[in-house]
């Protein structure tokens, strides 16, 4: 059963969330409906440590309760692993892509729950979209990883000595993962225009949007890359 | 958590039973033709597998073609960011193995880490992520090896994405004819470890140091074989075909001993996510459900694994569990490490241990490795460096 906790929100606004996660095209091969087993729940990390159900957000679905369904879009699937141990399902859903799916209309539709889940993550987004490579030797900082010991730290205070020691020439980086070639970055941004990503930056993080189109735009100018 | 009762001892299950495969009776679809018959139609350019290639066993018994050398490195953003050991290793087994590789610039992470962490993409421009680095590697002439399991994975999911979906096919062949590039489907899409599984036997005769009193478990990476699930390699001879091969049947060639554990199917708790901004969940899962588990049941030397995410949480983690009198200590590598530190790698130079939290000494040690020499030499190289002596370590150096 939902809580009372969304209330406020017109049903109207949670079905149309539904039927957007529902239009995804890949929605109909992630759902066939559910045997109750739990054979999902078993194999999930998650479960084990959050109030989080697989098998439940399989069946909200399958059921179409739309109620229940706003509920989880805002509190459950930020839990997830994503790691598709429950596509073990012997009737072939896949929660976890289902999930995926939920969490883009989330993004897209800039819930205050997604922006919450996500404010402490933006800066990763800014690398990836901006560089191409997801976490760099740089971001090997102690006071972001404290508890991984006094280790980061010998990374961090060697890290340019220690990419320099390193054989592959590709790899004497540390501001990215991997030298990246500049038209190879900006063929990256193209893709983020085209496709509608940066935009769904901008339902997230405002801020962060206006300063990676600033940067994208300068660049596709500058190699006259389409990006339209 | 108390021990438990296992059918499956090491590799060998204890069974009677014999499952045969038929690749024409499973339940899930070989795409292999549906690509063929997109590319005879005009869809996209299919790029073959390069001769010469080992046939390797899938899930449901199909073959799948893994090429040797004139390999395209689709590096891993985790594994050269910050367990740079991990990659050097694979380019390094390349060169003692002869084999002709190329190791691109032009080249972007898959983008998935993001994608399953935040979900801050779509599904068109994953897939055009993934055809514009495929298409990089099709005009350079040699073909993509994926480093990352998650890149593996997902590049799977995209492959079928496209197949099925006209619509989305269409509409990320434009873009990709926007980039001024081809549209190009590789024929397979291989991860590294399985290449690692196709030369084992190649490397198991260069094999510097006696592993034989070594004990692994090996953790296998769940986009490796839980996404697009029949496109992975399981070998009858290994847990009986039930398990995938990958990992094991490499690290048993190489005379290692491998240890079953009963958490081997659970993830490692990297989370995508998690690992990055919430890893109190990483932490616990990491080290609750997999290193105390094995510790209690296989007590290993190492722990081996073939993913970027999985490296990364299962070392890392350890530490605070450490200082809460957990039961954990146990040095975690990728096999492709492991794998060079037996054919005679350095472990500073080449595997780059100092990357790794666990301590990794009383394995080096076992293994018959001189640690402080080792130290020594790689501070030498360091200073040299830090003198202006030296700009880089050159593969000259390590080979």
């Amino acid at each position: 059963m939902p809580s009372d906790r969304y209330g406020d929100v017109a049903l109207e606004e949670k079905q149309r969330l539904f039927d957007e996660v529902k239009a995804d095209s890949r929605y109909k091969t992630y759902l066939y409906g559910c045997y109750e087993c739990g054979i999902c729940v078993a194999a999930c990390p998650s479960a084990r440590f959050y109030d989080f159900s697989p098998r439940k957000i399989t069946q909200t679905l399958a059921r179409e309760d739309v109620e229940l369904f706003y509920e989880q879009l805002n509190d459950d699937v930020w839990n997830c692993s994503q790691c598709f141990s429950c596509n073990r399902c012997p009737r072939q859903n896949s929660p976890g892509g289902l999930i995926t799916i939920m969490r883009e209309v989330a993004v897209k539709n800039g819930l205050r729950t997604t922006k919450e889940a996500l404010a402490g993550y933006t800066r990763i987004i800014y690398k990836i979209m901006t560089t191409g490579t997801q976490v760099s030797p740089d971001m090997l900082q102690e006071d972001a990883f404290p508890d991984w010991g006094p280790q980061v730290k010998q990374v961090s205070e060697n890290l340019d000595v220690w990419r320099r020691v390193l054989p592959p020439e590709t790899l004497h980086t540390t501001g990215l993962s991997w030298q990246v070639e500049e038209r190879t970055m900006h063929e990256l941004y193209a893709i983020w225009k085209m496709t509608g990503t940066l935009d769904m930056i901008g339902e997230l993080d405002e801020g962060l949007h206006d300063i990676m189109e600033e940067i994208m735009d300068d660049a596709l100018e500058e190699s006259g890359i389409v990006s339209e | 958590m108390e021990s438990m009762e296992l059918p499956v001892n090491g590799t060998k299950v204890e069974t009677s039973r014999k499952f045969e495969r038929d690749p024409e009776t499973v339940r899930d679809e070989d795409l292999r033709e549906a690509i063929w018959e997109l590319g005879r139609e005009g869809e996209w350019i299919v790029q073959p597998v390069p001769e010469p290639y080992y046939l390797a066993p899938t899930k449901y018994g199909r073959m799948k073609k893994i090429p040797l050398e004139h390999t395209w490195h689709h590096k891993s953003c985790g594994q050269c960011g910050h367990i740079p050991g991990y990659s050097t290793s694979i380019f390094w087994l390349n060169r003692v193995l002869g084999y002709d590789y190329f190791d691109p610039r032009d080249q972007t992470s898959c983008t998935a880490w993001n994608y399953y962490a935040s979900a801050t993409s779509n599904q068109a421009a994953q897939a055009a992520v993934a055809m514009r680095n495929f298409s990089a590697a099709y005009e350079t002439g040699y073909f993509p090896l994926i480093h990352c399991g998650t890149s593996f994975g997902h590049y799977k999911e995209v492959r079928h994405e496209l197949v099925h979906d006209a619509k989305l096919r269409r509409q990320v062949r434009s873009i990709i004819e926007k980039l001024g590039r081809p549209f190009v489907m590789p024929e397979e899409i291989v991860h590294y470890s399985e290449w690692m599984y196709a030369v084992r036997e190649e490397l198991a005769k260069r094999r510097q140091l006696d592993v034989s009193g070594i004990t692994a478990t090996v953790h296998p990476a769940c986009h490796y074989y839980k996404l697009q699930t029949g496109d992975a390699i399981y070998d009858p001879e290994i847990y009986g075909g039930q398990r995938t091969a990958a990992v094991t049947g490499v690290v048993q060639t190489l005379g290692a001993h491998v240890a079953d554990y009963s958490t081997w199917y659970d993830c490692c708790g990297f989370g995508f996510r998690h690992i990055l901004v919430q890893r109190d969940f990483t932490r616990s899962f990491a080290t609750l459900r997999k290193i105390e588990v094995m510790k209690q049941e296989a007590n290993p030397d190492v722990v081996l694994t073939h993913d970027t995410g999985c490296v990364t949480s299962l070392d890392k983690s350890q530490f605070a569990a450490q200082a809460h009198g957990r039961n954990v200590g146990v040095p975690v590598m990728s096999e492709s490490q492991f794998a060079a530190l037996a054919l005679g790698a350095h472990p500073f130079r080449v595997t780059q241990l100092h990357w790794h939290a666990v301590d990794y000494r009383s394995l080096l040690e076992k293994m018959g490795i001189d640690v402080d020499r080792a130290w020594a030499e790689f501070q030498s190289d360091v200073e040299k460096v830090k003198q202006g002596e030296m700009d880089y370590l050159t593969w000259e150096h390590v080979l």
